[in-house]
C-alpha cells in the first residue's frame, strides 16, 4: 500500500507521478500531454475499474478522477480506494460544477475538485498542491515559518520580517501571503486563494483577487530591488526569491 | 369486484360491458354497496328486534287470558263440582272465537272441549306448554299451536285450557314479509342512488380526463371545469387549474428563456468565430497568431461562465441543493464578501460602509448566498461608480435582523433602476438599455433571486434615492445550540 510507505525524499519533488482516469480519449491525452510537457509522469486509465487496480497498486503522487466513468463511477472509485487505506490524493474532474457535487466529492475522499472545462495551468496548479501536501505529511509537517528570501512569515506570532523590518499586515492581508509562501515557487491561481483565503468557490466576475494582491505587493515588495510575489501570466500568481525558483 | 374488467381503459367509451365493468370499479359505487350492506344489517336488526318483542306480548297476552279462563272455571268447579265445569265448558266452546277447551275423564276419553286430536302424552302431565293440537270441526285435522295450561279437577278428570296461536304466526308473518319488503326497497333505492352518484362522479372524472388528456396532447391552454359546488372534485380541478397556471407560466419563461439564451450565446460565439476566423486569414507572424488565441480563450471562458451561471440557476430553481444545507451566520458572510470586494471597490472610487448585527443564524447554502451577495456587489461595482476623477461615492453593505428575517442590504449611489423597470431586472438575461454597453451576462440578479427563493427568502429591489437599494432578504434559522 502506497501510504504506507513513505517515499525517500520527503521534499517537493519535480517529478510527479499522475494518474489520470478519464474515459473520453481526447481530454484524457490533451492532459497525459500537457502533464508530460510540465515534466512529469501521467499514467491513463479509461475506466473506472482499471482505474481503481492501478491506483490501488501502483505507486502514485495523485489521481486526477472523472466523475463519470464507465464501470464505476469516481465517487465510488475513490470511496473504495479510501476503504483499502489508499490515501494518495485525489482531484475530481467533473462536469457537474455545482455546490452539491464537490461537496458529494469531497466527501467521497476527494481533496479537490475542478470543474469542467478548466484552464490546464489551473489544474497543475492544484494537482502540484496536493502532491507536495502529500509529501509534506510524510514528513514532519508544516512548519510555523516560512522564508523566502529575505522576506518571513511567522505562523506563530503572526509577525512578517522583511529584510528585517517588520512589515504590518492586516489579518486577511497575512492569510493571503502565509498561503502564497506556503505554495513558494509554485502557482497559485486566482480560484485557490479564493478557496483557501476566504473560503468560497466561486468565481467572482470582477478583479477582486487581483486587487487584494496588488495591495499585499505594495507593502511586501515596494522600496525592495527585488520584487517576490510574480504575476505568472495567464494562470495566477507565485512567490519566489529571484529567477532560480 | 370486476378485477377481470381491468383492462378497460377509462372514459374510452367502448362498449356497454366495459362501461359498466368501470362504473362497478369507482370508489362511488363501491362505497354505495358497502353502505347498503350497512342498512341491511340494521334493518334486519330492528326488524329482528320488534318480532322478538311482538311475540313476547303475544305469548304474555295468551297466558294472562288463559289464566283468566283458568280462574273462571275453577269458580265454576268449586261451586257446582265437575257437572258445572262441564256444563261451562261446553258453553264456552261453542261461542265464536273462543279459546281451546278440552275435559276429560282420568283414562283420557273426551267428556267435552273443542279439540279433536292431541298428540299424546300431552294430558299427562300438568303445566303449561306449547304443543300442536287439531280441531274438532276440521276434517283434514291440520296440526296448529296453541299455548295449553292442564289442570288435574278432583277426580282424575283433566281440564285443558289453550289459546291458539295462529296470531302470533300472522304477526311473525306480517313482519318477515315486511323485511323482504324494505330489504328489496333499501336494494332498490341504493343501487339506484349509488349509480346515480357514480355516474355524476364518473361523468365529471371523465370530462377531467378528457380536458387533461388534450392538456396531454400539448393544448396547455385547455382549464378543468368546475361544478361550482365547492366539493372535493372541485377543489381538485381548481388546484389542476392552478398548477396548470404555473405550468404555463414555466413554459412561457422557458421559452423566453430558450430565446435569449439562443441569442445572447450567439452573439459571443459569432465573435469568437468571426475573430478565430480572422486571425487565421490575416496575422502577420506567431505573435498575432498567439494574441488571437487568448482572445479565444477569454472569450469561451466567459461563454462556460454563462452555461455554469444557467445551469446553477436551474439547479437552484429544482432544489436539489437542499440536502448540503448547513448553518451559518448570514452577517459573517454579508461582511466577508465586502471585505473580498473593499479593496476593489476602492480603487473603483467607492468607499464601503459595512454594518454587520450579530447573530444572524441562517440554515442555508453559505456557498450559495456568499455568490449572491458577491453578485450584488458586482453589480454596485459594475453600476455605482463614480465618473473618473469624481468624488468617491458610498457603497453601504448591511446585515440585520427584521422580524423572522435578515435581510443583506447593497445599496448604492449609481443610476438606479426606474421604477417600473425593476420587476424586469430581476429576470434571466435581462440587461436593461443603460447596461447594455457594460460587461455581463445578466445573470447575477437572477442567481441572487434563485439563491433567495431556494431559502424561502426573496430579493427586492428599491429606490435608493439616488441609486440601487438591493435586498436580500433569508429567513433565520434556529439558534444554534
Amino acid at each position: 500500500m502506497m501510504d504506507s510507505t513513505p517515499r525517500e525524499n520527503a521534499l517537493p519533488s519535480p517529478l510527479m507521478r499522475i494518474l489520470v482516469i478519464e474515459d473520453d480519449r481526447d481530454a484524457a491525452s490533451y492532459l497525459l500531454k500537457a502533464f508530460r510537457e510540465a515534466g512529469h509522469a501521467p499514467d491513463h486509465a479509461a475506466d473506472g475499474l482499471d482505474g481503481y487496480a492501478m491506483a490501488e497498486s501502483g505507486a502514485y503522487d495523485v489521481l486526477v478522477v472523472d466523475r463519470m466513468l464507465p464501470k464505476l463511477d469516481g465517487l465510488s472509485l475513490v470511496r473504495g480506494l479510501r476503504e483499502q487505506g489508499v490515501q494518495t490524493p485525489v482531484l475530481f474532474l467533473s462536469a457537474l460544477g455545482q455546490v452539491d457535487d464537490r461537496v458529494k466529492g469531497l466527501r467521497a475522499g476527494g481533496d479537490d475538485y475542478l470543474t469542467k472545462p478548466y484552464a490546464f495551468s489551473e489544474l497543475l496548479a492544484r494537482v502540484e498542491v496536493l502532491a507536495r501536501r502529500r509529501a509534506g505529511s510524510a514528513s514532519a509537517g508544516e512548519p510555523t515559518l516560512y522564508r523566502v528570501g529575505d522576506l518571513e512569515l511567522d505562523r506563530l506570532s503572526h509577525r512578517v520580517t522583511r529584510a528585517g523590518r517588520e512589515i504590518v499586515l492586516q489579518p486577511r492581508e497575512f492569510r493571503l501571503l502565509e498561503y502564497l509562501m506556503r505554495q513558494a515557487g509554485h502557482v497559485v491561481t486566482r480560484t485557490m486563494l479564493l478557496e483557501h483565503v476566504w473560503d468560497y468557490h466561486f468565481d467572482p466576475q470582477t478583479n477582486v483577487i487581483d486587487v487584494h494582491v496588488s495591495r499585499l505587493r505594495a507593502k511586501v515588495d515596494k522600496g525592495f530591488e527585488r520584487p517576490l510575489i510574480h504575476t505568472v501570466r495567464g494562470a495566477g500568481y507565485m512567490v519566489r526569491a529571484g529567477s532560480e525558483g | 369486484m370486476s378485477a377481470g374488467a381491468s383492462g378497460a381503459a377509462l372514459g374510452s367509451g367502448g362498449s356497454i360491458g366495459s362501461r359498466l365493468a368501470t362504473l362497478l370499479r369507482t370508489t362511488a359505487f363501491k362505497l354505495t354497496l358497502a353502505y347498503l350492506l350497512v342498512f341491511v344489517v340494521f334493518a334486519f336488526t330492528i326488524l329482528g328486534y320488534v318480532a322478538w318483542n311482538a311475540r313476547r306480548v303475544i305469548d304474555d297476552q295468551i297466558v294472562s287470558t288463559i289464566e283468566a279462563e283458568i280462574a273462571g272455571l275453577s269458580e265454576q268447579s268449586r261451586v257446582g263440582g265437575i257437572r258445572r265445569l262441564v256444563a261451562a265448558v261446553d258453553r264456552r266452546s261453542r261461542e265464536p272465537g273462543a279459546s281451546l277447551y278440552l275435559v276429560t275423564t282420568p283414562a283420557g276419553e273426551r267428556v267435552t272441549g273443542n279439540i279433536g286430536a292431541l298428540p299424546p302424552g300431552v294430558l299427562d302431565r300438568p303445566g303449561q306448554r306449547e304443543t300442536t293440537y287439531g280441531r274438532l270441526d276440521d276434517e283434514e285435522a291440520t296440526p296448529h299451536s296453541a299455548i295449553v295450561r292442564i289442570y288435574v279437577l278432583p277426580g282424575g278428570f283433566r281440564l285443558l285450557v289453550g289459546r291458539d296461536v295462529e296470531e302470533r304466526t300472522r304477526i311473525r308473518e306480517v313482519i318477515r314479509r315486511a323485511f323482504g319488503w324494505s330489504l328489496a326497497l333499501v336494494g332498490v333505492l341504493g343501487c339506484l342512488g349509488g349509480w346515480f352518484i357514480t355516474r355524476r362522479v364518473l361523468k365529471r372524472v371523465d370530462d377531467m380526463t378528457r380536458t387533461t388528456r388534450t392538456i396531454m396532447a400539448g393544448d396547455l391552454s385547455g382549464r378543468l371545469g368546475l361544478a361550482g359546488t365547492g366539493d372535493e372534485l372541485d377543489r381538485l380541478a381548481q388546484n389542476l387549474n392552478a398548477m396548470l397556471d404555473r405550468i404555463g407560466e414555466l413554459m412561457a419563461g422557458m421559452r423566453e428563456v430558450s430565446d435569449n439564451i439562443a441569442h445572447d450565446l450567439k452573439t459571443p460565439l459569432t465573435r469568437l468565430r468571426n475573430k478565430a476566423d480572422e486571425a487565421l486569414r490575416q496575422a502577420a507572424g506567431p505573435e498575432e497568431l498567439r494574441m488571437a488565441l487568448e482572445a479565444t480563450i477569454e472569450e469561451s471562458d466567459n461563454l462556460i461562465r454563462v452555461f455554469n451561471a444557467l445551469l446553477m440557476i436551474a439547479r437552484l430553481e429544482a432544489g436539489s441543493v437542499k440536502e448540503e444545507f448547513t448553518d451559518f451566520d448570514a452577517g459573517e458572510v454579508a461582511r466577508g464578501v465586502a471585505e473580498l470586494y473593499e479593496a476593489v471597490a476602492e480603487e473603483t472610487g467607492l468607499v464601503l460602509d459595512v454594518s454587520v448585527e450579530p447573530g444572524l443564524h441562517v440554515h442555508g447554502s453559505r456557498e450559495l448566498v456568499g455568490q449572491a451577495v458577491a453578485n450584488l456587489l458586482d453589480n454596485a461595482l459594475k453600476y455605482g461608480t463614480p465618473e473618473p476623477g469624481d468624488a468617491p461615492l458610498p457603497l453601504r453593505v448591511e446585515a440585520r435582523r427584521d422580524g423572522e428575517d435578515a435581510l443583506i442590504t447593497v445599496a448604492d449611489r449609481g443610476p438606479g433602476i426606474p421604477a417600473p423597470e425593476r420587476a424586469r431586472a430581476l429576470e434571466r438575461f435581462v440587461r436593461l438599455e443603460s447596461a447594455r454597453s457594460r460587461p455581463g451576462f445578466g445573470l447575477g440578479l437572477s442567481l441572487a433571486v434563485a439563491v433567495a427563493r431556494l431559502h424561502g427568502g426573496s430579493l427586492r429591489l428599491d429606490d435608493n434615492e439616488p441609486g440601487l437599494k438591493v435586498t436580500l432578504a433569508l429567513p433565520l434559522g434556529p439558534e444554534p445550540a
